[in-house]
């Protein structure tokens, strides 16, 4: 189990004074200090670890949330920020001594323009709402975390989040034009907006995936797209992982960039069979889907080209959709994953590294052999295209030495991206969970480097206290 | 640069000179090969580092489409080694020598990286920081430090990269950079309207852009710039880059979509290339040599008024790319041209960049917008975590910093 930092007993203390403070501040309807109406903000989507938080501040405005992180601050009160709640890093998880600041209910749509393709929306927006508010026009917003119906903005710009689509689209910072933040100390300030590259510092770059150690972001400016005239998706399965991984290399060489490419190992393809009966062939030992996008006779010609490619490879199944319910039907296994793996085991880890795409094939091979080790089964879905491995780890949470075999084989999973040149996370985020690995991606200068800036933006470190930076070293340099 | 100027020939040379110079408390200046000397604010000195003998390309998979190079390797290189695997630099960096002098020697990836100066192509596919995957780099206290990594996809702490990306040289000195990169298309074409005026060239982009067409780059030339590109009037462009087979049915479908615009044509792939690189370049700008040149970032439908009111203020030669959000733009080197250019920019909600002038305007003026209080706290702070004694080209952002 990681550790976390002593809460401070004069906090403590002092519950009532500081509840009635922030009750002054962002109005008592807005503040949340019954034990029963806390419990559900004692965990996100990372539920191995729970902790009920001193009290939970749910702000209307940026002004509340202002008033109530310059009280915090001048009081050295430490503070969680809270979008949704659906991290898988733990990089909602409360402390004893920690305020709760989140943006739920900060959102609405403030503006949609076509004209110069941005909205503009407070933090608590999801992310399926922003497309929502744009699709009718035939625009959407690009990134599409799998948790995209439930998961805010704000959220995702605190994790940089990605989904399937990141190779043709980006991850979030690559579709943020401005936010609105409020440091610890109480100041708002506005970067960046509707126009492209703000001159001085890239803010706006630096707060992207800064995992709430900076700031509290309450109004976010996207990016919106113009959607191609259609998409179609082909499924591809293979008799081993690596002719699959040199199936992708060849596709990426030719000049071709799918809109998704998204791989699956055997066992990931029995569970989502099982459970979704999507069609997926049973005796491949790697599936690839691939989706292109453009108009029909672009889709086709796109299409014809990879089933060429593919060929090259001695697929043992090819299904190409005709059209957008045969596109479907074969995202459907891949879309209910995570609920398959589900199925089978009680519980699962859901891993987030990143390697770089060619090491796929020594990936899989030492993934087996490590889990072989712990006597534990993992699944692996992956964004082919751009290296992020998504290893699903089974275990028993009622066994707490399953948890223990589960996180160790994680951990030894994380340290391998990082030895074969990838890195610890490439859309969850450090959170807690990936805190205590961070000095294999990171030597001592680099850290301090990182923590010096940290404490640039808060010098006494109360944001987010207990993540991303290993704890005994998190209020040092 | 001066006989002063040191040039380790390695990360470590590098990173010996800037411990040596931060014990000592002397600045330095913070070059490659010079050749953006004259985008921001003059550097006051002693000594000056260049990191133009840190060469060579160290990492090139193309199927992981991802290269990483030296900082002071040329620019040129890189994109020769690209193109022979068919790929391409995303963001599409400009080359600024017409404009800003030619500099010691070639436009050089540090330089690029430093500067964060990106083409057309920014309007759809992102600007260099969003390609910059990660760096190598020595910080004001002499030490070595990594950011990112060379996958597409990393979220593991701060992101530095981005930080350094376009922070000229103030924080730290780049090392090594390694970038996302793109296969190059097959194809390039471009569909021009004729005649329009900005309000009606910038609606016209707007419409290019929101139409499924994939249109890669956005600029409209008025009447005074276009003969500068080779064309005759008022010209508004909007670019497709596809696989050869796709280009025709994609120009067709554009140019219907802009039929209210008027009648277009499309320009072929030979042509399109030496014009996108010419917008590009700002070539169509046409700056006087003692002409201030500025760039005005806006949000595209905010074009047209700023370009009223620049051309009220004063003799403005301009052009618009990125959709019509970027306006290049020249004119008299004098304060009250530049206070035109600061209020237009600022009454926008956008921003602004002073390009060139000489160096004592440099001085005199802002060449950005000045911060407001609570980010330029943040903006000493930052600094002075990367470098403590502020010896990393001082004031070539803001001045004091």
């Amino acid at each position: 189990m990681l550790a976390m930092p002593e809460p401070d007993p004069k906090v403590l203390a002092r519950r009532e004074a500081i509840v009635a403070a922030l009750r002054e501040r962002a109005g008592a309807a807005n503040v949340i200090a019954e034990p029963l109406r806390l419990k559900p903000y004692e965990t996100d989507g990372f539920t191995a670890y729970k902790c009920v938080p001193l009290a939970v501040v749910l702000p209307e405005s940026t002004a509340q949330v202002a008033a109530c992180l310059r009280y915090c601050h001048e009081q050295g009160i430490r503070v969680v920020p809270r979008a949704a709640g659906t991290s898988l890093s733990g990089g909602a998880l409360p402390l004893e001594d920690a305020v709760v600041i989140g943006v739920a209910r900060m959102n609405r749509i403030l503006e949609v323009s076509l004209e110069d393709r941005l909205a503009r929306v407070e933090a608590g927006v999801t992310n399926i709402g922003i497309t929502k508010a744009v699709e009718g026009e035939g625009f959407f917003y690009a990134p599409d975390p799998s948790s995209q119906l439930a998961c805010m903005i704000a959220g995702n710009v605190a994790m940089n989040s990605g989904g399937a689509h990141c190779l043709k689209y980006g991850v979030t910072a690559n579709n943020l034009l401005g936010v609105t933040m409020v440091t610890i100390e109480g100041e708002v300030i506005a970067l960046g907006g509707g126009h492209l590259d703000t001159p001085g510092y890239d803010w706006l770059g630096l707060i992207t995936g800064s995992e709430g150690q900076l700031g509290i972001v309450t109004e976010v400016t996207v990016r919106i797209l113009r959607a191609a005239e259609g998409a179609r998706a082909m499924l591809v399965g293979f008799a081993a992982t690596d002719v699959a991984g040199a199936a992708v290399a060849d596709i990426i060489a030719s000049g071709i960039i799918p809109v998704a490419l998204e791989f699956m190992d055997k066992p990931c393809i029995h569970a989502c069979e099982a459970f979704a009966h999507a069609g997926y062939p049973l005796d491949a030992e790697a599936l690839l889907i691939i989706e292109v996008e453009g108009s029909a006779a672009e889709q086709d010609a796109l299409l014809d080209r990879l089933k060429a490619i593919c060929a090259r490879h001695a697929p043992t199944t090819v299904r190409v959709a005709r059209n957008a319910e045969e596109s479907a039907a074969i995202w459907k296994g891949r879309k209910a994953a995570f609920g398959a793996i589900g199925r089978i085991s009680p519980d699962y880890l859901c891993m987030d590294g990143t390697i770089p795409p060619g090491a796929l094939p020594e990936a899989m091979r030492r993934i087996g052999t490590l889990a072989a080790h712990y006597g534990l089964q993992v699944a692996n879905v992956f964004h082919a295209g751009d290296g992020n491995l998504h290893p699903l780890i089974l275990f028993d949470a009622n066994d707490p030495e399953s948890f223990r075999r589960a996180e160790m084989l994680g951990a030894d999973i994380l340290r391998l991206c990082v030895e074969l040149g990838g890195c610890l996370t490439g859309e969850h985020g450090v959170g807690i969970e990936k805190r205590d690995l961070m000095t294999a991606q990171f030597g001592p200068a680099d850290l301090d480097q990182q923590r010096r800036v940290k404490r640039a933006f808060d010098p006494q470190w109360l944001l987010n206290p207990h993540k991303v930076f290993p704890l005994e070293a998190a209020g040092t340099a | 640069m001066s006989a002063e100027t040191i040039a380790p020939s390695d990360e470590a040379g590098l990173a010996a000179a800037i411990a040596s110079a931060h014990a000592a408390g002397t600045p330095l200046a913070v070059w490659g090969n010079a050749t953006k000397a004259a985008f921001g604010r003059p550097v006051q000195a002693a000594g000056a580092v260049s990191a133009r003998n840190l060469t060579g390309i160290t990492l090139y998979s193309p199927a992981e489409l991802v290269i990483a190079a030296r900082a002071g390797t040329p620019l040129a290189e890189i994109e020769a080694a690209l193109a022979a695997h068919g790929q391409h630099l995303i963001a599409e960096p400009p080359d600024l020598s017409a404009l800003m002098g030619p500099g010691e020697g070639p436009p050089t990836l540090g330089g690029a990286v430093a500067c964060n100066l990106s083409g057309p192509r920014r309007i759809a596919l992102g600007a260099m920081r969003d390609h910059v995957l990660g760096v190598r780099a020595v910080n004001g206290a002499g030490e070595v430090i990594t950011s990112g990594g060379r996958v597409l996809k990393n979220v593991t702490g701060l992101d530095l990269a981005k930080l350094l990306t376009g922070s000229r040289g103030t924080l730290a000195v780049l090392t090594e950079a390694t970038l996302k990169v793109l296969p190059a298309p097959e194809r390039t074409a471009t569909v021009m309207l004729r005649g329009l005026d900005a309000a009606r060239g910038v609606a016209a982009l707007s419409a290019g852009l929101g139409s499924p067409y994939g249109v890669t780059a956005a600029a409209h030339l008025p009447e005074a710039a276009a003969p500068r590109a080779g064309l005759g009037a008022a010209a508004t462009l909007l670019r497709v880059e596809e696989f050869a087979d796709f280009v025709p049915y994609r120009t067709a479908r554009l140019a219907e979509a802009l039929a209210s615009f008027g009648a277009a044509e499309v320009l072929d792939h030979d042509a399109s290339l030496a014009l996108w690189r010419s917008v590009r370049d700002a070539r169509p700008l046409g700056a006087a040599p003692e002409d201030a040149v500025w760039r005005v970032s806006v949000r595209p439908s905010a074009a047209p008024q700023v370009v009223g009111a620049l051309r009220r203020s004063f003799d403005a030669k301009l052009f618009l790319d990125w959709g019509g959000g970027l306006i290049w733009l020249a004119g008299p080197a004098t304060e009250d041209a530049h206070r035109a250019v600061a209020a237009a920019a600022r009454s926008a909600g956008g921003t602004y960049w002073l390009m060139r002038a000489d160096a004592g305007f440099r001085a005199a003026v802002a060449h950005l917008p000045d911060e407001p209080p609570a980010l330029a706290v943040l903006t000493r702070r930052v600094k002075a975590a990367f470098d403590p004694k502020g010896i990393l080209n001082p004031g070539r952002i803001f001045a004091g910093i």
